[in-house]
């Protein structure tokens, strides 16, 4: 387990570029938090990082977006509005399978059952005027990316 | 197509069908180029809002199911208002994209049989040029070139449209949509869903200047927007007050204030920026009263023209659609029988008409 301090937005820009700095391959990343903890400008900050050249916006509405990030495939999902994990079948998630892709899903707790397993688990919450950030690795793809992640 | 056909086509009706999100909506019109507005004759609209409301958001498999059993009752009901048989009907217009993709298939496979099986023309839709279009619906319609400012749940982008057809997006949001900002405002202070227009009615009450927050990205050039940090912004603010209802009402304003400012601030710069006296306000958000408001004054100000479509077509409706659709067939375009949606489609990649 990892904890960082985050005391203003480019705090969570520069974490998240320090992932992306040790993400060497497919991964799949589950992003917990209430609204407005972060979770969409830290993928943002990560997607960029890895470079994707077009804009990362907030896939509330869309639901799911996708991208290219140099060889990786990306996919940014945020199952806010979704009610139960049956409804996924509609937006045609087989892709996420796909053990090379980069896999990003907010609110992941509403898709449960219908996710690939994640490999690392973010946390962010409100922490006074900042947030605070908490990483558990799940498998040992997500173990290695912490790894390398504190030795950097 | 065939010329025999083409000549036909602006004096016979188009039905519009509109299903990308949470409304229904299928409309009847018959092209009159001099005065769009006069040529509807019929429109029928099914809100699946309530339905959602119990979810806290527009549910992707609901929403499907939903279209399928209110889309063949909402065309029976506009041929009836219409007085109209599907004999009747020249074309058949469709949503077939930007959407969420099982949502625009109902509309899309529905529309394109109906079409087949009436011998007519067929033509897909970008939902954005439809509200783009929406104030040609209304007396005395803007004429091209005009800059149009698009908000709603999902979008927030100022347009450029030098002619029908020919778009540039001159600004787009970076992170969150107007109409996303307002919802997950209104969800953090704990107002029920759809949260954007209850935090606008709560905003009236609300005292100006009580609260004040930033105007993102109006500090330095471009015509880019920002909303995400303002949820930070009103979080914090809300939670460090004493919570009271007339707190959360200064709160709405201030949150109503910052959004209407730099919205306004974007569209004068935009208007500047072409040189185009003529500004269109469209989709969900163009309902808020302040930013109408705001904005006419500042037209009074500066010197242009707004065009509004009137409330119920600055939300999701078919009758943009139909319009759209039969501008589109009037001037000789429509597909095959695929039936073919789009759930991304870049609005600047339009065929011109």
């Amino acid at each position: 387990m990892s904890y960082w301090t985050l005391p203003d937005e480019t705090a969570t820009t520069a974490l998240a570029q320090r992932f992306a700095a040790v993400v060497d391959g497919g991964l799949v990343l589950y992003l917990h938090g209430d609204l407005g903890a972060g979770k969409t400008s830290f993928a943002r900050a990560l997607l960029t990082a890895l470079g994707v050249g077009e804009r990362v916006k907030s896939p509330t509405y869309s639901l799911v977006e996708s991208y290219r990030a140099g060889e990786l495939t990306a996919w940014h999902l945020d199952l806010y509005r979704i009610a139960d994990a049956g409804e996924l079948e509609w937006l045609g998630l087989d892709a996420l399978g796909d053990a090379a892709a980069l896999v990003l899903v907010e609110w992941p707790e509403r898709g449960a059952g219908a996710l690939p397993a994640p490999d690392l688990v973010l946390e962010l919450e409100h922490a006074g005027n900042g947030r605070r950030a908490r990483a558990e690795p799940h498998s040992d793809r997500g173990r290695a990316v912490l790894g390398r992640l504190g030795e950097g | 197509m065939h010329i025999s056909q083409l000549s036909n086509l602006p004096s016979k009706p188009v039905l519009g069908v509109e299903s990308s999100c949470d409304e229904t909506g299928v409309a009847i019109l018959r092209w009159v180029p001099e005065a769009p507005g006069s040529g509807l004759l019929a429109h029928a609209l099914y809100s699946q809002v309530k339905l959602h409301a119990d979810y806290g958001g527009v549910v992707p498999e609901l929403a499907s199911r939903d279209h399928v059993r209110k889309l063949l009752p909402l065309v029976r009901e506009a041929l009836a208002q219409a007085g109209m048989t599907p004999a009747d009907l020249g074309g058949v217009a469709y949503t077939a994209g930007p959407g969420l993709v099982g949502a625009l298939l109902v509309g899309a496979a529905a529309a394109r049989a109906m079409a087949w099986a009436l011998d007519v023309p067929a033509i897909g839709v970008h939902h954005m040029e439809g509200h783009l279009l929406a104030p040609l619906l209304e007396a005395d319609p803007p004429k091209p070139p005009f800059v149009a400012l698009l908000v709603s749940g999902g979008h927030s982008m100022l347009v450029e449209v030098a002619a029908i057809g020919r778009y540039r997006i001159l600004g787009d949001t970076l992170d969150d949509a107007a109409g996303e900002a307002f919802d997950k405002t209104a969800k953090l202070m704990g107002l029920p869903y759809p949260g954007g227009p209850a935090l606008a009615k709560l905003a009236e009450q609300g005292r100006a200047g009580a609260f004040r927050f930033s105007r993102p990205m109006t500090d330095r050039p471009g015509l880019d927007f920002s909303f995400s940090g303002l949820k930070t912004q009103v979080l914090l603010a809300w939670q460090q007050s004493d919570q009271s209802e007339q707190t959360r009402a200064d709160v709405a304003r201030g949150f109503e204030e910052a959004i209407v400012d730099t919205l306004v601030i974007k569209c004068r710069r935009a208007l500047e920026a072409t040189g185009t006296g003529r500004l269109v306000i469209a989709g969900g958000v163009g309902a808020n009263k302040r930013l109408r408001e705001t904005l006419a004054a500042a037209g009074q100000q500066d010197g242009f023209r707004t065009y509004f479509p009137r409330l119920q077509f600055c939300t999701d409706n078919g009758a943009m659609i139909a319009l759209a659709g039969a501008i589109r067939l009037a001037a000789g375009q429509g597909q095959d029988e695929a039936v073919r949606v789009a759930p991304r489609w870049d609005l600047q990649g339009l065929q011109p008409v």
